[in-house]
Formats: structure tokens, C-alpha cells, sequence
């Protein structure tokens, strides 16, 4: 019976997810959506799985990233050399740029997931910046002027990949695997002495961030026209991790409302960006001192009001299930 | 001959490097807190030192001292509005905090003044050139050195000599039986945030004369950069952060040295994960196991 209940909201979930795809599709098409709106959809679409692939790595593991930008960074330009340079088609783009950015994730959460909490937060940091100055210094790629790449995400790329990242997560949260990652976040030494091999989780946690981060930037990459190193500097990874910590760490529709809410934010304060640093940065420091677990805490938006999971749209339905 | 000039150019950069790096591992050491906002107080000093020479048209030494004041000012402020409520906050926590005031910073100077970079006046430095067997030093690098190296010596005075040195030595070892001990916390916590930040503050001042640019972002890679090297020389101890931090300056001069200068920015990070996976302890620090 409960096994039916669960599938019956999952399959109600997806269904209202593909209600809200074909909505916003018919929009676009018919024409009523103007390109602004689109362009801030797509750009919040982007972030949403940014914000929910880091979450995967701080709220769930409790392994302190600060470094996701270079991930970002990996997945755009992989894409981008795959479809520019070798012209295949976008899918193998998508596809690569995750597998590129999982590859890095190993490579680089291997080593450094020995190390705990500030430790790691600055190898991967170092990480970040290592990615974005190899960037600057590969001709192959362009150099600091970037890559130009040609405009091919269109919504329902950008649906499928936000579909399945988040359908990935939760249920990965929510699965033997995923209470494992909790147990890390919760006490390492009291995981590790309940027989967890630590190590695997948290590189797999790693990986599978990593992984979304990556198919993030492919989005990104062919949404954007050009891709240049600075726009991968530790700034964006700042960026995510705001989307993060604001949502609360460990809550998945935190994040993905962190991530709506902060992109709408962003959008209106495009053209004064000091001023929308300074109130990121407010707010920030507000929260750490005021209200420290963010948003949602580690509470799912499900948990709290059952009864509005229907009015919430299209982009929380893949976390209905979860409640880390 | 070339080789001893970028030695001479690396030990140069490096003391600014230890002089930043030495407030990161006093922090870190009586806190155990990343001060991001670090590299900002830097740039902070620089900016300070720059104006009173400009305006006030004050000479080297009182630029110097006002910077470090201004920051010792500044150092104190941050850690009493943002990080003593979070004494007992979680880690993460801390960090985030650390960082929302480095951004914080740095965008409420380009707000208040643009992101413009400006350029520090040369002339606060005698301009003469010591040859030395053929190698030419310049006399700036031998004042930065010289200016260095008396704070650090002052430092150490300050930490092994004096009553406020015995207290963060004692804070830091651990705070709780300090407080028992009489000894005021609190106080002690802000005045390692005012030391730290006025070298920092020294440090700004000592980086625009050598680079002559200085801007609102200039302290963000410095800031890393000093941060790798109080990681390289043992993280909370401070003849490490010396010797982290002159040592990076060498290997950065080096690199630039043999061609790969595009490359340079990437190799403290490089020795930064090397150094946290052979040895995380840094290369002066005790290997100390976790206890439940």
C-alpha cells in the first residue's frame, strides 16, 4: 500500500511536471513568452540544477565544496568542443560535458575527500581556480577570449536535464546510498564506525554533483553564445553555494527555491551589480547570524504543507518524495 | 645572475605573502576560522596607505602606520559584528559568514568608489640600485624586505614577550581553561584580529609600492595566495607562515622566471592540494589524530 502511495505521487508528480513543460512550451512557441522571460527561465533552470547537484555534495554529504564553478566550467567547455570542434550532435554535447565534469570530480575528490571541512573547502576552491587559469592559458579553447558557441538549448533540453537531475537526486537522496551520504553529514567517525565505507559515498556524492554541474554548463555553453574563463571565476561557485545555504543545507526544494527566487533577485539588479553583491553579501551574513539553517532548513517543502504540493509548479515535483 | 635576480624578486613578493599569511594563522590559530576576509583588509591597507600619501601627502613610515591602524580598526570591527555571535556555530557556518564579508567588502568599496584601479606614486621609495657581484637589487626590494622583516621580528616580540602574546598563546592552546585561568577571551580574540589585520594593513601598503596598481579586487588572489602559504608552512603556527610564505614567493618568481608566467597564479593552488594531500599538517606542523 505505501509502496503504491509513494509511486502514485511520484507518477502524479511527473505528470504535473509535463503539464507545466507543455505550458510553458506552448507559450514559447505561440510566441507570448517574450525573449526576456525565456532567457531568465532558461538562466533559472540552469542554476535550479547547479543549486541541486551542489546541495547533493554539501546538504547531503556535508562535504564543504566551494570549487562547483570549475565543474561548471569543465561541462561547458567539454560541450563546447564537442559540438564546435568535432560538430556532433548536441546530446553527445550534454552527455560528455556530465561525463567530463564526473571525470574531474574523481580526480579531484579522490585526493582531497581525505580532507575534512576548511581543508577541503580550499582544495576545492584551489580546484576552481586551477580549472578556470588552465582555461585562460589553452589556445586550443580560445584563450581569455573565450569560445563562441551557437545557440542550441532550447526548453525542452533544458526540461529533460532539469527533470532528471532532480529526479536523480532525490531518489538517490532517498535510497541506501543517499542515507549513507546523511550519516556522513551527520558524524563521519559514527558512519565509519557503522561499517559505511566513507570514502566511496562521498567520492560518489562528489562525482554525481559533479556530474550535473557538468551538464549545467553544457546548457550554459549553448545558451550563452560565448563562454569565456571569467565567467567561471569563484564567484559563480560563491554564487551556487548561496543558493545553497539560503535554501538551507540539506533541503532540496530549499535549494531550488534559493535558486528561483536569487536568479528572479539577479535578473532585477542586472545592470547594478555592486548593488546586488552587496545585498548577496548582506544577506548572506544575515542569514549565518540570524537564521543559520537557511530557508527551508533541512525540511522538504512536501513535509511542511502537504496540501500545496499541486499549486507549486513544475519545477519541485521530482523532491515530492524525499525528506532528508 | 638571472636566476639570483628572481630569487631576489621572489623573496621580495614573498615577505608581503608571510605578512598577509601571518594574520591568517593567527586567526586560524586561536579561532579556527578562515578569515576570507583577510585579502580584504589588505586591500583595505593599501587603499588607506594610498590615500594618506595622496591627500595627506604624508611620507612612507606614517602611510604605514596609519594603514595598520585603520586596519587593526577594521579587523577588530569584523570580528566583533560577524563572527564572535557564531563563536558556537557550526563550522560551515563560520565560513560562510567569512566569505559574505569578504564580498561584502569588496563591493562596498566599488560602490563607494568605483572599481578603477589606481596608481600608487613611486616616488615614496628611494630609487637607487645596489650592485651586488653583478646582480642588480633594487633598493625597494631591500625596504620591503627590511620593512618585513622588522614586523615579523616585532611580532614574534609581541607573542613570546608580552602579557597579550602569553594570552593568545594560551587562548589558542585551549580557550576554555584559559578563561578559567582569568584570562579575558573575548579581548584576546580581538586583539589577534587587530594584529593579524594591521600586518595585513603593512602588507597592503608594502604591495602597492612594489606594484604600483592597486584596485577594490586586487586583495581576492593575494588573499589565496597567503592563504596557501600559512597551509604550506603548518596552519596556526607562526614561523610557518614565514617561511610558507617566502617560500611561494620563490617558487611563483621561479615559474615566471622560466616562461610559464601565464601559469603562475595556477601553481599555488597546485602546491596548495599537493601540500593537503602529502601533508596536511603543513611542513612545520604535528600530525594530530581526531579523538571521539
Amino acid at each position: 500500500m505505501a509502496t503504491w502511495k509513494r509511486a502514485r505521487g511520484f507518477l502524479v508528480s511527473v505528470i504535473l511536471a509535463f503539464a507545466f513543460f507543455a505550458v510553458v512550451e506552448w507559450l514559447i512557441v505561440s510566441g507570448m513568452l517574450n525573449i526576456f522571460y525565456v532567457n531568465t527561465l532558461f538562466f533559472m533552470a540552469i542554476n535550479v540544477i547547479l543549486a541541486v547537484s551542489l546541495h547533493l555534495i554539501i546538504g547531503i554529504t556535508g562535504q564543504f565544496s566551494i570549487g562547483h564553478a570549475g565543474f561548471f566550467a569543465v561541462g561547458a567547455y567539454a560541450s563546447a568542443i564537442m559540438t564546435m570542434k568535432l560538430q556532433l550532435p548536441f546530446a553527445v554535447g550534454i552527455l560528455a560535458a556530465g561525463m567530463a565534469a564526473m571525470m574531474a570530480g574523481l580526480i579531484i575528490g579522490v585526493p582531497s575527500l581525505r580532507l575534512k571541512g576548511d581543508y577541503l573547502a580550499i582544495a576545492t576552491l584551489g580546484f576552481g581556480e586551477i580549472v578556470r587559469i588552465a582555461l585562460l592559458n589553452i589556445d586550443y579553447v580560445g584563450g581569455a577570449s573565450g569560445m563562441t558557441v551557437t545557440h542550441m538549448t532550447t526548453w525542452p533540453w533544458v526540461f529533460a536535464c532539469l527533470l532528471v537531475t532532480i529526479i536523480v537526486i532525490a531518489n538517490f537522496t532517498n535510497s541506501t546510498h543517499g542515507r549513507a551520504c546523511i550519516s556522513i553529514r551527520e558524524d563521519e567517525i559514527a558512519a565509519d564506525a557503522m561499517g559505511i565505507n566513507t570514502t566511496y559515498y562521498k567520492v560518489a556524492a562528489f562525482a554525481i554533483g559533479s556530474f550535473f554541474a557538468g551538464i549545467a554548463g553544457a546548457l550554459y555553453a549553448h545558451h550563452f553564445y560565448i563562454i569565456q574563463p571569467s565567467n567561471f571565476g569563484f564567484l559563480k561557485s560563491f554564487d551556487i553555494l548561496i543558493f545553497v545555504v539560503l535554501g538551507g543545507l540539506g533541503s532540496l526544494s530549499g535549494a531550488v527555491i534559493a535558486a528561483i527566487l536569487l536568479t528572479i533577485v539577479s535578473t532585477f539588479l542586472q545592470n547594478y551589480p555592486e548593488t546586488r553583491m552587496i545585498i548577496y553579501s548582506l544577506v548572506l551574513i544575515l542569514v549565518m547570524l540570524y537564521r543559520p539553517t537557511g530557508l527551508m532548513g533541512k525540511k522538504e517543502l512536501t513535509s511542511l504543507f502537504k496540501w500545496r504540493k499541486a499549486t507549486q509548479g513544475g519545477m519541485n515535483h521530482g523532491s515530492k518524495n524525499t525528506v532528508a | 645572475m638571472e636566476l639570483i635576480q628572481q630569487l631576489v624578486n621572489g623573496i621580495s613578493l614573498g615577505s608581503i605573502y608571510a605578512l598577509i599569511a601571518l594574520g591568517y594563522t593567527m586567526v586560524y590559530g586561536i579561532v579556527r576560522l578562515i578569515n576570507f576576509a583577510h585579502g580584504d583588509v589588505f586591500m583595505i591597507g593599501s587603499f588607506v596607505g594610498f590615500y594618506a600619501v595622496t591627500m595627506l601627502g604624508v611620507g612612507f613610515f606614517p602611510a604605514l602606520l596609519l594603514a595598520m591602524a585603520a586596519c587593526a580598526v577594521l579587523g577588530v570591527v569584523i570580528e566583533r559584528i560577524a563572527y564572535k555571535p557564531l563563536r558556537n556555530a557550526t563550522r560551515i557556518a563560520v565560513l560562510i559568514t567569512a566569505i559574505g564579508v569578504s564580498l561584502l567588502i569588496e563591493y562596498v568599496m566599488i560602490y563607494l568608489r568605483g572599481a578603477q584601479p589606481e596608481a600608487y606614486p613611486s616616488t615614496l621609495l628611494p630609487e637607487r640600485n645596489l650592485e651586488l657581484f653583478g646582480v642588480v637589487i633594487s633598493g625597494q626590494s631591500l625596504f620591503i624586505l627590511g620593512t618585513s622583516l622588522v614586523l615579523m621580528v616585532l611580532l614574534q616580540f609581541i607573542v613570546h614577550r608580552t602579557k597579550i602574546g602569553k594570552a593568545m598563546r594560551a587562548v589558542s592552546h585551549d580557550a576554555e581553561a584559559a578563561r578559567l585561568m582569568g584570562i579575558n577571551v573575548d579581548n584576546t580574540i580581538s586583539a589577534t584580529f587587530a594584529i593579524g589585520s594591521a600586518l595585513a594593513g603593512a602588507a597592503g601598503v608594502i604591495f602597492g609600492i612594489y606594484y604600483t596598481k592597486i584596485d577594490p579586487l586586487m586583495g581576492i588572489l593575494p588573499g589565496l595566495k597567503a592563504f596557501v602559504a600559512a597551509v604550506l608552512g603548518g596552519i596556526g603556527i607562526i614561523p610557518g607562515a614565514m617561511v610558507g610564505g617566502l617560500l611561494l614567493g620563490v617558487i611563483e618568481s621561479l615559474v615566471s622566471g622560466f616562461g610559464y608566467s601565464l601559469w603562475r597564479d595556477g601553481v599555488a593552488f597546485v602546491i596548495l592540494i599537493l601540500i593537503l594531500i602529502f601533508r596536511p599538517a603543513g611542513l612545520f606542523g604535528k600530525n594530530v589524530r581526531e579523538k571521539v
